[in-house]
């Protein structure tokens, strides 16, 4: 077993770790932004995206990777753009603008 | 200590980016700071996204720059949809990260075959069938949201055998190229059983079930993603993955108790089914039924209101005239609440989205549980499109097939009025005892009519 597979899962059961604790105290009221958040966050597979690219190794590997860099990206400007407009929908009765 | 290499930099640049991710989640729990979480993931991800761009491998720059363009240009478009579209919208982005991980992973693949080690075909093997299955699946999904395909489940006998079988042929085809590696024909079979297993997986699922299995799928993209993050050794993916996967996976449980299912059943992608046997017993029992005008009296005359919606008044596009109906009543000095289910609407905190979209403060938006509490002491609790999640039959009716369910106990305030399109019975295909109770009066119409009728009556029409 490859060590990189262990220091890999170690960050992942981490991380998988601290998204449930933090997850789970998000108010069900913000339930959509929190899905379209965490689409925008996992859409940083772009960076994975850019560099299979980048290096040019295979015509396929290249066109792949635009594929998946235009596919990461616009999750990832969509993303935080939509939830970001929902998230300024929500007001309470006092800050509400009549 | 001797500099950094550019390699360095970039790796402390996604550490810096992963913790911005966690804090961006941390300040979503609450509406007043959840736009700084906002923020803090943007900054994160111009980061990594600005730090990567100096990555020494790259060697060209030209289609990448081109690629962002027009993702950019993909992605404005589906972040300004109206509020209505979300949950095909998010379909649609479980579908591009999803596409993204796989386009990735075959890469990998033809870049590494056919020396790929036996642990390394494992991992992208993983990696490629889970984001293959998630593709298709959420577009089957998008598309049956967008209503572009048939809403109702699709079944036929035997279905789960199918699939299931399909599903063990892509991790055979894997298997065989973890211990033949030369055998690279094998591969685009693989993920083409795969992304015929989505199709499989979310067809037969009907569209009440879709909160669920948004997340379900949510959870999946996730996982692809933290996959892909062990085939590259990245941990950055590996983070953003984990929370994306954990986020859909509490989701999903969330879903799965609002509606009485169990985590297994879900999993395996049985879900969808039990509805088929449901249809219960529809007899012809006289209810009372009132017309807009006698509603609005009743309302004026109580002192509390609490206002029930479901997918129905997302249908019928009711909820800026609920906002009005908001108004008026609170304007006479009415206490005016929302109970909201669940699994209300096509995903998770749909009706929350819509009613804020609608000017309601959230404060007014209240959770299953602490409404409950609420209902005895209310005078009108008015139902706006919801039905199975106000069923008592899922209380008390040991036989009934969604007995367990968590409900909104509508039925314990002093009156209840329900607008409805006809009798026609629920998702579940189950009659609601509801309906026939002294205390509830049938409100029969288009939801945004009848509400705007209402409104009328009350003499609050928008100033």
């Amino acid at each position: 077993m490859p060590s990189d597979f262990i220091s890999n899962l170690f960050v992942f059961i981490l991380a998988g770790f601290v998204g449930f604790e933090v997850i789970k105290r998000v108010s069900p009221l913000l339930h959509t932004p929190l899905m379209s958040l965490t689409n925008a966050l996992d859409a940083i597979v772009v960076v994975a995206a850019i560099i299979i690219a980048g290096r040019h190794e295979t015509m396929l590997s290249t066109v792949l990777g635009i594929i998946a860099v235009g596919a990461s990206f616009s999750n990832m400007v969509g993303g935080f753009l939509i939830t970001d407009r929902m998230l300024r929908m929500f007001k309470t009765g006092k800050s509400k603008k009549s | 200590m001797t500099g950094l290499s550019p390699q360095q930099l970039i790796d402390l640049t996604y550490i810096v980016a992963a913790v911005l991710f966690i804090l961006s989640l941390k300040w979503l729990s609450s509406p007043v700071t959840a736009r700084h979480g906002v923020l803090a993931g943007e900054i994160g991800a111009a980061l990594a996204v600005g730090a990567t761009l100096f990555n020494p491998e790259l060697v060209q720059y030209r289609w990448i720059v081109i690629a962002l363009i027009i993702g950019a240009g993909i992605g404005v478009p589906l972040g300004m949809v109206h509020m209505t579209a979300v949950p095909q919208r998010t379909a649609l982005s479980h579908a591009f990260g999803a596409l993204s991980a796989t386009m990735i992973g075959i890469a990998e693949y033809y870049v590494r075959a056919p020396q790929v080690t036996k642990f390394g075909m494992v991992e992208i093997g993983l990696e490629v069938i889970i984001g293959s299955l998630t593709f298709t699946g959420s577009l089957i999904a998008a598309g049956k949201l967008q209503e572009i395909l048939p809403q109702r489940p699709i079944t036929y006998r035997g279905q789960n055998i199918v699939s299931l079988s399909v599903l063990g042929t892509a991790v055979v085809l894997a298997l065989i190229l973890v211990i033949h590696p030369a055998y690279m024909k094998l591969f685009p079979a693989m993920v083409g059983v795969a992304l015929f297993f989505g199709v499989l997986l979310v067809t037969p699922i009907g569209g009440a079930d879709m909160p669920t299995v948004i997340s379900l799928l949510n959870s999946y993209a996730g996982l692809s993603a933290a996959l892909l993050g062990f085939v590259l050794n990245s941990k950055v993916l590996v983070v953003a993955g984990a929370l994306d996967g954990s986020s859909g996976f509490i989701l999903s449980v969330i879903m799965c108790k609002a509606m009485n299912r169990s985590f297994t059943n879900v999993l395996f992608g049985a879900f969808g089914q039990e509805q088929v046997a449901a249809a219960g017993h529809v007899e012809a029992r006289p209810v009372h039924s009132a017309t807009a005008d006698e509603a609005a009296a009743i309302l004026a005359a109580a002192n509390k209101v609490v206002i029930v919606p479901g997918y129905g008044m997302a249908v019928a596009q009711a909820q800026h005239k609920v906002r009005e109906l908001y108004d008026a009543l609170t304007k006479r000095g009415i206490d005016v609440k929302f109970g909201i289910h669940p699994v209300a609407g096509r995903m998770p905190g749909h009706m929350n989205v819509l009613l804020a979209e609608a000017d309601i403060p959230y404060d007014k938006l209240l959770d299953m549980d602490v409404v409950n509490g609420e209902f005895p002491q209310t005078d009108v609790a008015l139902v706006i499109g919801a039905n199975d999640v106000t069923n008592p039959a899922a209380r008390n009716e040991t036989g009934s097939p969604i007995y367990g369910m968590p409900i909104l106990d509508v039925d314990k305030a002093r009156t209840v009025m329900v607008i409805k399109r006809s009798m026609s019975p629920g998702f579940a295909g189950i009659d609601n005892p509801l309906y026939y109770l002294d205390r509830t009066l049938m409100l029969f119409g288009d939801a945004k009519a009848f509400v705007g009728d209402i409104v009328r009556e009350l003499g609050g029409t928008h100033q």
